[in-house]
């Protein structure tokens, strides 16, 4: 297992908030929504994504739909593996298993804490779970695996490129 | 109009697409349906807003589970009962291809009806139905 030492790595985003944000952005989708990061270590990224009404999946309760959360997810997922590794290479959600423990409740902000709590030399494994205030009381929680290296690519965080939409 | 009102009047107009349409974060991030030969297709149109890879370019992962997701919900509210309504339990997603930013097709089956629980799988294919490009199966509740 490659060790999660910061001091070792070479990896921009490993515990840096600002060039985490910026591989947040540089995801025209997670741009979109408005999802931020909210703290970053090796190995663990903590994200947050503001309510919207377009968000909601059942116009009766006004509830969000079961889908942001898995994009949450898999965002706070991807990010946790990404500052797990040694350098910055891309990465790839091989998979994702999603149990919804409650519904959230609207007008509230979501949030994703992951880990990466293995990383092999071609496979992240990681644990998630989504909450509003209290990480006590989840409303989704999720396994996942990602292929390390999907593309032989090493990048830097200045090679991102953020697409704004307006 | 409640959810049960419009899947009766979707029902009756034999527009599926009409609770995609109804549904805020469907129609967000471009989802409609139809059905073909009888049974419900979802239909997920490609836009620069659910790229989540922009250097290959591909769809973002979370986006296709959550079509995936939907496509189920779609076939569960098109075949319960009147008034009956699914609520997901848990839905596991595995990625086969990346998506391309082309439209995207799903189609999901009722694998096991249970009195209280459904078992359904997914499939999410673009051009060739024999390539998915991601299949999914979740559990669902039925409420009433």
């Amino acid at each position: 297992m490659a060790k999660l030492d910061p001091s070792a790595s070479h990896n921009p985003i490993a515990s840096d908030l600002q060039a985490a944000q910026k591989l947040a952005d540089s995801i025209p989708h997670g741009h979109e929504l408005g999802i931020e990061v909210e703290a970053i270590a090796p190995g663990r990224a903590q994200f947050i994504l503001p309510f919207h009404p377009r968000l909601i999946g059942n116009p009766d309760s006004g509830t969000l739909h079961g889908g942001v959360i898995t994009t949450l997810i898999d965002t706070a997922s991807g990010c946790a593996v990404f500052s797990a590794l040694p350098n910055l290479i891309p990465i790839a959600t091989l998979d994702l298993r999603i149990d919804y423990l409650k519904p959230a409740t609207p007008q509230k902000p979501l949030r994703a804490d992951a880990r990466c709590y293995k990383l092999t030399r071609y496979v992240g494994f990681t644990r998630a779970f989504a909450y509003h205030d209290d990480p006590q009381d989840p409303i989704a929680n999720s396994v996942g695996t990602f292929m390390v290296g999907s593309s032989n690519a090493v990048f830097g965080v200045d090679d991102l490129t953020v697409e704004r939409s307006s | 109009m409640s959810l049960t009102d419009i899947i009766q009047k979707a029902k009756a107009a034999e527009d599926p697409g009409a609770i995609a349409r109804a549904i805020p974060y469907a129609n967000f991030i471009g989802i409609d349906a139809h059905l073909d030969s009888g049974a419900v297709v979802c239909t997920l149109t490609s836009s620069d807003a659910i790229i989540g890879n922009p250097v290959l370019p591909a769809i973002h992962g979370g986006v296709i589970g959550a079509f995936l997701e939907h496509a189920a919900l779609m076939l569960l509210m098109w075949e319960l009962a009147p008034g009956q309504l699914p609520k997901t339990v848990n839905v596991s997603i595995d990625y086969l291809r990346s998506g391309k930013l082309e439209e995207t097709f799903a189609r999901g089956s009722v694998t096991r009806q249970g009195r209280r629980v459904v078992n359904v799988r997914v499939e999410a294919w673009q051009g060739d139905p024999s390539m998915p490009i991601a299949v999914a199966h979740g559990h669902f509740l039925i409420s009433d």
